[in-house]
């Protein structure tokens, strides 16, 4: 077949030609996507986009200010690229080409974005669990209206107190587990059922003997308050914080709202972005296959390829930890090759998945991981070796830093290990959740910080975001840091 | 099926007023920067935007964070020498081998950012207390005079032109009513002549039936028509070229200290920003005295130091030679603008006073002085009382501790500006 185009320039007509070939190369290998809609924008409304964290809609806040002209200087100066693309996990899926980009990068991003990444959205588990990708652009425009709304009622700078506020505590506003569905009236009328059948087969006239239990017990249960701790401190704040306005209810849930529909993205950066770019790495390799595309293309294509997936060492120039991109790219071309080509090595460490077929447990993967479980399940001793990872231990109690493990027999299991934790979320947002609300006395709130592995919070930085808590809350606010032996070890209060 | 969409042309500034928002909340960081700015700058680059330093701290976002301690690992990439057991000197200031955990390293860094010139003068301003009026006469860009330009068919009622409109409507009737009045004459005569010639009566009553219809069409054509109107134009051009030179006087003898120099920076920065909306070319002249004057350059004039007595009348001596020599004649508008904490020495106050009376006034525009003094210190210096003599329209004089004392210098000249435009 003879290339779709020759030269860097691209037009509206081209773009589409590209993209019916990759749809069909994306349909032959099996990818389930939501429908696409790519739109062409300048670098000035990229930089905009990027400003309002890369939603295509926001309210308006100072620190999104704060943000944009930060790129925008680093972008003028020249010390910053703007990103090829930003895609947006709404349906239709949206993906944003830059003007600015020659035909070969638009081919990329669309194989990448509206290919990759919408994949991903659409399969993932987190994804599927935590966002509404039909919703949110609505919900992003009432936001947007009802802040407005607040800011011409209630003044700007009364609902900036409040954003900002719900903006520190933006960690807290996610649930990580979903909530039991409510019974339905049958399914609840059933287990009434099951559980009369249930006393009537146990029935034992002994317990009537037993004198009635004091009251005390039910004193207690009423003084404790929430029952359970309560992690979604945000969502605690919104509705029970004693003092906050219907409207400031609704500014924290908007903000909690937001937060919750980013959760899985910071989840899942290694996956999403391996994924993605594995996929525009395979798709336009199948389009220089199929004789699509020119060896001019699929030089340049190879050269912005290999500049993103490019992993420096830590003493090199310009490191900055582990590249989500070449380690989630290797991974996903690590799970291909053990699939197609195992080794020894592999069949011992991945006795399930060699030698079967790439495109099923590719999809698996993606579908039922995030990082974490990703990397602790599929990161193999080959790799290791290959991007030369070590562990270093940083222990308190010891005067120099430790070598932990590194990439031989002894270590991969532990390394492997290390960098799954390393990407778990738990670990980088210290544990706070509400340990009590005392509505019968003083209204005061008591957080409790689970410290792990001796690691305290930020102390000043904790003391301001306190006073933000204190602030939603409108009474005293306590956060004790408990620790593993459950010592209450540090206490700080917000006093109102 | 793909839905490309060209967003190419919609809105740019979507962040516009997040922008704003931003320089809202650090207005009081931003306004200490611009302090910082008026003091480095030379006063002909005073209207320029510029680029601001807060520091990180004062504008971050705080969250929940690890803090440094406790124990953890941290897996890097690129291992070359390093085997299970190693180990390696805690690196100074942070914990982890490179710092990747976000916020353990202690960044000072500066947040820098640009402000526009709008920005930077409008907080300059704010600072001064400007009046709005004077901002906005100030923060033009370029004055427009408006000129007429003949008449145009559209416009605003109130710019209607009756006369105009009068004479258009006139040649108009006449144009469309000419065909009618020949065939009315025409009829007239022949029925004139019917009669005369005593035709038979339908024939004469068809005639007569004729130039009443043409009268009937003669009174349809309307007197006044939506084409008629005509409204008078106006153009905006730039107004004329002029020039002007700005003299600075200014007392450097020890008593003015840096922060009395920093109050006179700012009059003669005000001065000059006004002169230069005003006028397409502005020269500045330095001169600067102690007990003799000379004429020097920006740098020199605002931070170098000198020691010696007090005697004006050299400084303004000098002047009046500059005034003369350099910039006679009609095309130069010369203004003058003094600081000096007003210590004059003897019979110099008076002879002074004579001088910018006599002598200098006629020269100038506008003579502004000011006098630094400290808050709270009531005593009238022997150049005030002096200058007190001095009355004429364009001298001001004032008294300046703080730096909202220096715009009512030239209420009079914004005044002036306001009621002209």
């Amino acid at each position: 077949m003879t290339p779709i185009s020759h030269g860097a320039d691209w037009s509206f007509e081209l773009i589409e030609r590209y993209e019916v070939a990759i749809a069909e190369v994306a349909s032959e290998f099996g990818l389930d996507t939501y429908p696409n809609q790519v739109e062409v924008i300048t670098s000035e409304q990229m930089l905009d986009a990027y400003a309002s964290i890369g939603l295509p809609i926001g309210y308006s806040h100072w620190s999104y200010g704060k943000e944009f002209i930060t790129n925008e200087r680093a972008y003028r100066k020249g010390a910053r690229g703007l990103a090829y693309e930003i895609v947006i996990n709404s349906d239709p899926c949206i993906a944003y080409l830059m003007e600015e980009n020659s035909v070969m990068m638009q081919a990329l991003v669309i194989a990448h974005a509206n290919y990759g990444h919408n994949s991903f959205f659409k399969g993932n588990y987190l994804f599927r669990q935590w966002t509404q990708p039909d919703g949110i652009l609505d919900y992003l425009v009432f936001a947007r209206r009802y802040v407005m709304d607040c800011e011409e009622r209630y003044g700007v700078a009364a609902v900036e107190e409040i954003l900002d506020s719900c903006h520190a505590l933006a960690d807290y506003g996610v649930h990580r587990y979903r909530r039991a569905v409510p019974l339905t009236l049958r399914a609840e009328e059933a287990r009434a059922r099951d559980r009369a059948e249930h006393a009537r087969r146990q029935y034992n006239d002994l317990w009537r003997t037993l004198p009635p239990v004091t009251e005390t017990k039910g004193e207690a249960a009423k003084a404790k308050f929430p029952a359970e701790p309560e992690e979604n401190v945000l969502y605690f704040i919104e509705k029970f914080s004693p003092r906050l306005a219907p409207w400031q209810r609704e500014l924290a849930r908007i903000v909690r709202k937001i937060a919750q529909y980013f959760y899985p993205q910071a989840q899942t950066k290694v996956m999403n972005e391996g994924w993605a770019t594995f996929w525009h790495y395979t798709i336009i390799n199948r389009l220089y296959d199929k004789g699509l595309v020119d060896d001019g293309f699929m030089l340049e294509f190879l050269q912005s390829h290999t500049s993103v997936i490019a992993q420096r060492g830590f003493d090199e120039r310009g490191y900055g930890g582990i590249n989500p991109y070449a380690l989630g790219f290797a991974m996903m071309q690590d799970i291909r090759r053990i699939c197609e080509q195992p080794e020894q090595e592999d069949r011992r460490w991945f006795p399930d998945i060699a030698g079967s077929d790439w495109k099923k447990t590719l999809d698996f993967a993606m579908r039922n991981f995030k990082d974490e479980s990703f990397i602790a399940q599929y990161l193999s001793p080959r790799l290791m070796r290959e991007f030369r990872l070590f562990g270093v231990a940083d222990y308190e109690g010891k005067p120099m830093l430790e070598v932990d493990s590194i990439h031989d027999d002894a270590g991969y299991v532990r390394l492997r290990q290390l960098l799954a934790q390393q990407h778990n979320r738990d670990q980088r947002v210290p544990d706070i959740q509400v340990a009590g609300y005392e509505r019968d006395g003083d209204r005061s709130l008591v957080l409790r910080h689970q410290i792990q592995r001796g690691r305290p919070l930020d102390l000043d930085e904790a003391q301001e975001v306190m006073k933000h808590l204190g602030r939603l809350w409108g009474f005293t606010v306590r956060l004790e840091s408990v620790t593993e032996m459950g010592r209450v070890d540090d206490v700080r209060e917000c006093v109102i | 099926m793909l839905h490309l969409i060209d967003r190419r042309l919609n809105g740019r500034n979507k962040s516009a007023v997040n922008r704003e928002r931003f320089l809202r909340r650090y207005k009081e960081q931003i306004r200490r920067a611009v302090k910082g700015m008026v003091g480095e700058r030379s006063i002909t680059d005073m209207d320029k935007g510029g680029e601001v330093n807060i520091p990180v701290k004062d504008i971050a976002e705080p969250r929940f964070r690890h803090g440094e301690g406790g124990d953890r690992e941290v897996v890097h990439a690129g291992n070359r020498e390093f085997v299970r057991g190693d180990t390696i000197p805690r690196p100074q200031g942070g914990a982890g081998e490179c710092g990747t955990e976000p916020g353990t390293g202690d960044s000072v860094d500066d947040f820098v950012f640009s402000l526009s010139r709008e920005e930077f003068l409008r907080i300059f301003f704010e600072d001064l207390e400007l009046p709005r009026l004077a901002r906005t006469v100030l923060g033009q860009v370029e004055q427009k005079k408006w000129s007429r330009a003949g008449y145009v068919t559209e416009g605003a009622p109130c710019n209607l032109s009756v006369r105009r409109t009068l004479k258009t409507a006139l040649g108009r009737r006449i144009a469309l009513s000419a065909s009618i009045r020949r065939r009315l004459a025409e009829a007239e005569a022949r029925l004139a002549r019917a009669i005369e010639q005593g035709r038979p009566k339908d024939e004469l009553a068809a005639l007569a039936a004729e130039v009443s219809r043409l009268k009937r069409r003669l009174t349809r054509v309307p007197f006044l028509d939506s084409v008629d109107l005509r409204y008078r134009n106006r153009v905006a051009t730039p107004a004329p070229v002029a020039r002007a030179v700005m003299l600075c006087l200014m007392d450097v003898s020890a008593s003015m200290d840096e922060t009395r120099k920093d109050l006179a920076k700012r009059f003669f920065t005000m001065l000059y920003l006004f002169l230069s909306r005003k006028y397409d070319q502005v020269e500045l002249v330095f001169i600067r005295h102690t007990d003799d004057a000379e004429e020097v350059d920006e740098e020199t004039f605002f931070h170098d130091r000198k020691s010696g007595g007090t005697v004006v009348f050299s400084a303004l001596e000098l002047a009046h030679r500059i005034a003369t020599e350099r910039y006679s004649g009609s095309s130069w508008n010369v203004y003058l603008a003094q600081a000096s904490d007003g210590d004059a020495f003897g019979s110099d106050a008076g002879k002074s006073a004579h001088f910018v009376k006599d002598s200098l006034m006629p020269l100038l525009r506008y003579f502004a002085y000011v006098e630094v003094r400290d808050p709270g210190e009531t005593r009238m210096s022997s150049l005030w009382a002096g200058y007190q003599t001095v009355c004429h329209s364009g001298f001001a004089m004032k008294r300046v501790s703080e730096r909202s004392d220096i715009y009512p210098v030239f209420r009079e000249l914004f005044k002036k500006e306001s009621a002209a435009a």
